[in-house]
């Protein structure tokens, strides 16, 4: 899963195996740290709006 | 990976000629691998069995009937092409079980193996047994238990590895004394040298000095009959089990009967003939 | 007692009669959950699983749940990519009944292995050659977006949506749905397929082993194309069987006829490669290893030809027909006999390429292998569906799972 479990090899197949994989945790990660941080920004943004 | 100068081909020949079934083999290997014993052995579907003698008949009626023992242990494919992805290797999710291309043996690391017997489902041989209980031996018998090889748990996959600990330890003891291999003496399997009629060889597949290699004169090339298929042996008494499939097993056997060498495959109706004196792409020269 | 979670407007059974319904199914998952701890804590032995069948009942539930909850991956993909915006009123159901299938196949594997502790050994020291490791990540990767796909349905829970920050969040995740979508229908393409891999690639087994494309052998298409196909028949399925016991109309006829139009092509499609691939099969790869056909559906007490013609025909082209045909497809009775028998076919065809592989003797002094499963393999099996039935009472109850819900049950003046 790694580069540093020793029956890691840079070969084709985990290239594109271990990529794909990381490719798709990272965009359900960014994803969901994109929809989180937004969402705490519109609730402090609907907080100052109920001072005014 | 260590790697040999010279890669070696451990396999073996049985010769179902000589062998009469009497389970030595099975007995040896049971103790020397430290094969856990069951509280019910009578549901021999889930005994652990590294080596297990088949009983064959020709399906004649009396006077006719035939009956061969053939001895199975792992058959340690190279797989297609000969290229070391054999069925179970291939398939094996985490890694636990691996070619040795220095030694063409099939090992099984039962630390990593986390039981999900993909292995057991991929091998036609039935050579892979998965541990369903607890290993227990009878009060006292852990006494005889091998220090050379350890015990597995429960719920991994095990099975032959061709005695690889007395290669572990030929090869020390040759280390040790300065010598650069091993001699063919040096590294036997425990059926081997139990077997009382002598109807095992084992050694070194790749030597020609090895008795095993001058019995299969195990072709080089590709079978033109089947790309897939390496290793065919020369000779017109020697045959493997499923060799269609493309499996190149290690494990060859040997009988001057035809319907023994027949039992070994599956053929169409009619195809035995064609192919019963083809033995490999140089078997005419 | 409850009503303050239930969605505004909707009308909902008295909590003490949902609470019986409740226990009596939570009864049967006690029972699965028991078994489930006795496999782990005494091991497989609890099955009658042995050495010539590893590969047992639970194995075939798994790959069954998993073809039929392609439903929400395919219905996702159709929504959220291709843009058909009908299917927003059924995609939140779609959703959860991929989340209850995913969870269990996670589960059923968790009992499924030998040592469970060391489940996590498929990641670590993964084997990037094996379909099954394919199988693992996708399948894990998946459930996660499915997880996502479903958190906006919870929070639009009547209390937890007067959270603003849950409101917030419940919003944007809509707004960015469609790459979690295609993210999902990406990692389905190959889980699915690598369960058919699973099969195919064992080249040891002549029932099993198929040629294919680079590393692919043929079953991975097909059981990519199968679980699309087949999927979106569960979904219907459950849809009724939910409108039959709520005793409402919860899914508007057009999304529905939509629904089983698609299913209809795609079954069509997949059929006629089923049938092209098993043609090869029986005349080319399987005697290309010695294997007459009849030898994998003779000689035994069980598998016969029956399976295959179930199967194919009665099971495949049959409701193929029923939902592409537009008088047979809007008929309710003959498009319910349409989905019912799809979805037994993608069930069929599963436990085939699961568990007749392991029955068929393949050395020729080899005899059949059949097995009947310990009573701790039923409830562990069993034990996903009353799980599925909890947890479709329970979204239903309280989240906004049918969109048009409200619209269909209007109450009328003179009741």
């Amino acid at each position: 899963m790694f580069p540093f479990n020793f029956e890691w090899v840079w070969d084709t197949a985990h290239i594109i195996f271990m990529g794909g994989l990381w490719y798709a945790i990272s965009i359900l990660g960014a994803g969901m740290a994109y929809v989180i941080v937004k969402a705490a920004m519109d609730t402090m943004n609907d907080k100052g709006e109920s001072h005014h | 990976m260590i790697q040999d100068k010279k890669a070696h081909k451990f396999g073996m020949v049985i010769d179902l000629d000589k062998c009469t079934g009497c389970g030595s083999c099975m007995v040896s290997c049971m103790s020397e691998n430290n094969v856990p014993f069951k509280e019910d052995e009578s549901r021999k579907k889930d005994s652990i069995t590294w080596m297990r003698v088949y009983k064959l008949t020709n399906g004649k009626s009396f006077p006719d009937t035939q009956v061969v023992y053939m001895p199975r242990p792992c058959q340690h494919c190279s797989g297609k092409g000969g290229h070391g992805h054999s069925p179970c290797v291939s398939v094996c999710p985490a890694t636990a079980t691996d070619y040795g291309y220095d030694t063409g043996i099939v090992s099984q690391i039962y630390t990593r193996c986390f039981g999900c017997r993909y292995c057991m489902g991929a091998c036609p041989y039935h050579a892979r047994y998965f541990n369903w209980w607890d290993p227990k031996w009878p009060e006292g018998m852990e006494n005889y238990l091998s220090p050379n090889v350890s015990p597995r748990m429960r719920g991994v996959v095990e099975k032959c590895s061709f005695c690889y600990h007395r290669y572990q330890l030929a090869r020390e003891k040759a280390y040790g004394e300065g010598r650069d291999g091993i001699e063919e003496s040096e590294y036997q399997t425990a059926c081997t040298t139990a077997c009382p009629a002598g109807a095992i060889v084992f050694g070194d597949l790749n030597d020609p000095s090895h008795m095993v290699h001058q019995i299969v004169k195990p072709d080089p090339h590709p079978d033109p009959m089947n790309k897939y298929v390496v290793d065919k042996s020369r000779n017109p008494k020697v045959f493997r089990l499923l060799e269609r499939l493309g499996t190149n097993t290690k494990i060859y056997y040997l009988s001057e009967r035809e319907w023994v060498r027949k039992a070994g495959d599956n053929y169409l109706d009619g195809e035995w003939d064609k192919v019963k004196n083809h033995h490999g792409s140089s078997s005419h020269e | 007692m409850d009503s303050a979670l239930i969605p505004e407007g909707a009308d909902r059974c008295s909590f003490p009669k949902f609470a019986i319904g409740i226990s009596i199914v939570g009864a049967v998952a006690l029972w699965g959950v028991y078994a489930m701890f006795l496999c782990w804590f005494k091991g497989l032995n609890q099955t009658n699983m042995n050495d010539y069948y590893g590969f047992a009942l639970w194995i075939w539930a798994d790959l069954a749940v998993i073809a039929v909850g392609g439903g929400a991956f395919f219905t996702g993909l159709l929504k959220y990519i291709f843009k058909v915006d009908e299917l927003k009123n059924i995609i939140n159901f779609a959703v959860i009944i991929g989340f209850i299938c995913y969870s269990s196949a996670l589960l059923i594997l968790a009992i499924d292995i030998g040592q469970p502790l060391r489940g996590w050994f498929i990641f670590w020291h993964a084997n990037v050659h094996s379909m099954l490791t394919e199988v693992a990540f996708c399948l894990s990767c998946y459930f996660a977006v499915l997880t996502i796909e479903f958190i906006p349905n919870i929070l639009e829970n009547r209390q937890a949506n007067k959270v603003p920050f849950f409101h917030h969040l419940a919003h944007n995740m809509h707004g960015v749905m469609a790459i979690f979508a295609a993210t999902g229908a990406f990692l389905s393409f190959f889980h699915q397929g690598s369960l058919g891999g699973v099969a195919g690639v064992m080249y040891g087994r002549p029932f099993a082993v198929r040629e294919g494309l680079l590393i692919w052998p043929w079953t991975f298409f097909l059981f990519t194309w199968s679980a699309a196909a087949f999927g979106p028949c569960f979904t219907l399925m459950v849809t009724k069987i939910t409108e039959v016991i709520t005793g409402k109309k919860l899914v508007k006829d057009n999304v529905v006829h939509l629904l089983a139009k698609i299913s209809g092509w795609m079954i069509t499609t997949y059929i006629i490669a089923k049938i092209i691939d098993t043609i090869y099969w029986a005349m080319v790869t399987a005697p290309s290893l010695g294997f007459k056909m009849s030898h994998f559906y003779t000689n035994n007490s069980f598998y016969g030809y029956w399976i295959l013609v179930t199967e194919i025909v009665i099971c495949g082209v049959l409701p193929g027909f029923l939902l592409l045909n537009k008088s047979t497809r809007e008929n309710p009775t003959t498009r319910l006999i349409a989905i019912v028998l799809g979805v037994i076919g993608v069930c069929l065809n599963r436990w085939v390429m699961v568990l007749q592989i392991m029955a068929v003797p393949v050395m020729s002094f080899d005899t059949w292998a059949l097995y009947i499963p310990s009573w701790q393999e039923v409830a562990t099996t069993v034990l996903p569906v009353a799980y599925g039935i909890i947890l479709i009472a329970i979204t239903y109850r309280y989240l906004p799972v049918f969109p048009q819900e409200r619209e269909l049950n209007q109450p009328r003046v003179d009741q």
